[in-house]
C-alpha cells in the first residue's frame, strides 16, 4: 500500500527553485485552498493533543496550565506497573481481545468458506444480506439484545439450553467473571461474522477455478477441496489480516465491556480503555490516566510497525 | 466401483443438507432476537413482565411507541439523532470527496505531505483525556458541534474515495481544464457525479457512524438534555434495566423512570427505541450492499 498511498512520482529537483515553487503554487492554489483548512483541521484535532501526553509525566493540578505543573519523570508508569488493578486490567484487555481475534477469524473463514458452498445464488444472497444486519446495529441495541436473551427470566439462551436438557436451573450469565470473556467473544462474532466474511469471500471468489477442475479430476472430494484448494488460495489474505489484527491486541472494544459489565464482573470485565475513563474523568486523576492511554498507544504503534515488517519479510507489502 | 459412485452422490446430499442447517442456524440467531424485540415493543409493558412474548405480542399496542414520541425527552433525542446524521454525512462526504479529489491530483506539490499527514491518524490517537482537553479548550463541550466536528474526515474514507477517483479517466480532468475549468469546478461539476457509487458507501459508513454513536454525548455533552440522542437514551435505559448482577429480569427498573407510568415500562420502552433506532438502518442497508461490499474490498484488501 505504501506506493499508493504515498504516491510514486519522484519530486522534480531540476524545479526546486523559488520562482518555479510560487509560480507552481499559484497555478495550483485551488488546490491548496481546497486542502489546507482540512490540513489544519487534522492537526488540530489529531496531533495537537498529542502535547497533552506531557501530562503523564506530571502531577496534573486543575487549574493551572501544563507548564506550571509538577514534574514528576516516570513516576506514573512506575505507579502503573506496580499497580494491580492496572495489571488486571491488561491482563483482561489482552485476554479479550485474543478470544475476539482467534473466534472472529474462525467464525469468519468458515462461515465464508460454507457460504461459498451453497450454489443457489437467491438463497446466499439472502442469507449474506441478513448476515450483514448486526454489524450496523450500535452496541448499545447490540448489548441490550445480549442481555436479553442472557437473562434468567425468558432469556431465551436459558430457555433453550434447559429444554434440550443441558442445564437444569438458568444460569446467570452476565452475573459470573468466568463467562464474560466468553460473551464478549461470542456478542462480536453475532455481531461481525457476517462483515468480516465479505473480505474472505472476496478471496475464495478470486482463485483460479482451474485447481478445482484439476482437483475433481483427480477425485478429491469436497472436503479436500476446501482444505487444499480454498484455504491454501486465501492464506495470504488470512495472514495479512492476522498480522494488522496483532497491532490492535490492546484494543479490546470498550463499549461492550462498559456496557455488559456490572459490579459482579469487573475484575473481568475492565479494560486499558475503561481504566482510563474511570480514573480520568470519574476520579479526575488525569496524569495516570493520561498515562495508561500513552502507554496503550504507544505498544500499539510499536507493534504495527512490527507487524508490517513482518509482512514485507513475508513478501506482502500492502500494509500501512 | 459401484460404492465409490454411490458414495459420490450421496455425499454431496449429505453436506448441502448440514451446510443448510447451518446457514438455517446463522440467520435464526441473527434474526430472531430482532423478532423478539419487535414483537415486546408491540406489546403491553406490564403484560410483558410476566413473561412468554417469542414472536408474537400478546396483547397488541401503541403505548409504547407513542411513550417515545409523544411524551417525554425521547422524541427531541431522535431529532438530535436526525440532525447529527444529516449534517455529518452531507459535511462529511463532501469534505472528503473534495480532500480526496485534490489527493488524486499527481501535479499537486503537497500531495505526499498531506497524504502523509492523514494516513498516520489512522495508527496512533492521542487518547481520552488529552482530546477531552482540546474539546474542553475549543469551548466545544455542551454544544452540537461536539457531534459535528471530532470525527469529520476519517483517513480511511479518504483513500476509499481517492483509489476510486483514480480509476476514472485522466483526460476528463485534462479535457476540462482546457476548457478552462479550475480543479474546484471539476471537482464539483465532472469529478463528483462520476463518484456515486463510492460516495454512497461512504455515506453510508458515516451515516451509521452518526446514527450509532453515543460515546460523545455521554462524554461531552452529558450534561445538556437538549443534545441527548437517541442511543445515548437507549444507553441509560438499558443500565436501568439492568439489575447490579448484569441481569436484565422482566420487571427490572420499573417505577425508576417517572416518564414511565401505566402499561409502560422500561424493558418495554427499551424494545419501542431499538427498533427506532434499527428500523432507518435496516431500510437502507440492503440497497447499498453491492456497494459497500466493493467499498470494503477496495479499502483493505486491494491496495
Amino acid at each position: 500500500m505504501q506506493d499508493t498511498v504515498l504516491g510514486s512520482d519522484a519530486p522534480r529537483r531540476t524545479e526546486r527553485r523559488t520562482g518555479t515553487i510560487r509560480k507552481r503554487m499559484w497555478s495550483q492554489r485551488q488546490l491548496i485552498w481546497m486542502s489546507f483548512p482540512l490540513l489544519i483541521y487534522i492537526v488540530l484535532f489529531a496531533y495537537v493533543p498529542i502535547w497533552g501526553w506531557l501530562m503523564a509525566f506530571q502531577q496534573y493540578r486543575p487549574g493551572f496550565s501544563v507548564f506550571n505543573q509538577q514534574w514528576v519523570g516516570w513516576d506514573q508508569f512506575h505507579f502503573l506497573f506496580s499497580d494491580e488493578g492496572f495489571l488486571q486490567v491488561l491482563r483482561n484487555t489482552v485476554a479479550m481481545s485474543l478470544i475476539n481475534m482467534v473466534l472472529g477469524f474462525v467464525t469468519a473463514i468458515g462461515f465464508a468458506i460454507l457460504l461459498n458452498e451453497i450454489r443457489k445464488s437467491l438463497a446466499k444472497r439472502f442469507i449474506q444480506t441478513i448476515s450483514y444486519l448486526p454489524h450496523f446495529l450500535s452496541w448499545v441495541i447490540v448489548t441490550g439484545i445480549v442481555a436479553t436473551s442472557l437473562s434468567t427470566e425468558d432469556g431465551i439462551v436459558n430457555i433453550v439450553l434447559m429444554k434440550l436438557h443441558l442445564i437444569d436451573s438458568p444460569i446467570l450469565w452476565l452475573g459470573e467473571g468466568k463467562y464474560f470473556w466468553g460473551i464478549v467473544g461470542a456478542s462480536h462474532v453475532w455481531k461481525e461474522v457476517g462483515w468480516n466474511a465479505i473480505i474472505y469471500l472476496a478471496a475464495i471468489a478470486s482463485v483460479d477455478p482451474s485447481l478445482y477442475e484439476a482437483a475433481e479430476i483427480d477425485g478429491a472430494n469436497r472436503y479436500r477441496k476446501m482444505l487444499h484448494i480454498t484455504l491454501p488460495g486465501i492464506k495470504p489474505v488470512i495472514i495479512i489480516l492476522l498480522i494488522m489484527n496483532l497491532g490492535h491486541i490492546l484494543d479490546a472494544g470498550f463499549e461492550v465491556q462498559y456496557l455488559l459489565g456490572n459490579g459482579q464482573v469487573v475484575d473481568w470485565s475492565q479494560t486499558i480503555d475503561i481504566f482510563v475513563l474511570k480514573y480520568g474523568l470519574k476520579v479526575g486523576n488525569y496524569s495516570l490516566a493520561t498515562a495508561a492511554g500513552m502507554f496503550k498507544t504507544v505498544v500499539s504503534i510499536v507493534l504495527l510497525f512490527l507487524a508490517n515488517s513482518i509482512a514485507k519479510r513475508l513478501g506482502e507489502e500492502r500494509l500501512i | 466401483m459401484p460404492t465409490a459412485k454411490r458414495q459420490l452422490q450421496a455425499e454431496p446430499l449429505i453436506f448441502h443438507t448440514v451446510n443448510y442447517l447451518i446457514m438455517l442456524f446463522v440467520v435464526v440467531v441473527t434474526v430472531y432476537p430482532f423478532l423478539n424485540t419487535l414483537a415486546v415493543s408491540f406489546n403491553e409493558g406490564t403484560d410483558t413482565t410476566r413473561g412468554g412474548i417469542y414472536l408474537w405480542p400478546r396483547y397488541w399496542t401503541l403505548q409504547n411507541y407513542e411513550a417515545v414520541f409523544i411524551t417525554g425527552h425521547i422524541g427531541h433525542a431522535f431529532w438530535i439523532s436526525v440532525a447529527r446524521t444529516v449534517i455529518g454525512t452531507v459535511l462529511g462526504v463532501f469534505l472528503t470527496s473534495m480532500l480526496a479529489y485534490v489527493l488524486s491530483r499527481p501535479e499537486f506539490m503537497f500531495r505526499k505531505f498531506i497524504t502523509t499527514v492523514f494516513v498516520l491518524t489512522m495508527y496512533f490517537s492521542a487518547g481520552l483525556i488529552p482530546t477531552y482537553f482540546l474539546i474542553k479548550d475549543l469551548h466545544l463541550l455542551n454544544t452540537f458541534l461536539v457531534y459535528i466536528l471530532p470525527g469529520l474526515i476519517s483517513a480511511f474514507n479518504l483513500i476509499v474515495i481517492r483509489t476510486y477517483i483514480r480509476t476514472l479517466p485522466e483526460s476528463l480532468v485534462e479535457s476540462a481544464k482546457i476548457d478552462g475549468a479550475g480543479d474546484f469546478r471539476i471537482y464539483l461539476s465532472v469529478i463528483l457525479p462520476l463518484c456515486t457509487p463510492v460516495l454512497a458507501t461512504v455515506a453510508l459508513f458515516i451515516a451509521v457512524g452518526q446514527w450509532n454513536s453515543w460515546f460523545d454525548t455521554f462524554l461531552y455533552a452529558s450534561s445538556k438534555q437538549d443534545l441527548s440522542t437517541l442511543q445515548y437514551e437507549l444507553m441509560k435505559l438499558l443500565s436501568s434495566t439492568m439489575n447490579s448482577n448484569g441481569n436484565p429480569g422482566l420487571a427490572a427498573g420499573v417505577n425508576h423512570d417517572p416518564s414511565t407510568t401505566g402499561m409502560v415500562t422500561p424493558l418495554s420502552i427499551r424494545a419501542a427505541i431499538t427498533i427506532v433506532a434499527a428500523v432507518p438502518i435496516l431500510v437502507v442497508y440492503p440497497f447499498l450492499q453491492k456497494y459497500f461490499v466493493a467499498g470494503m474490498q477496495l479499502g483493505s484488501v486491494k491496495e
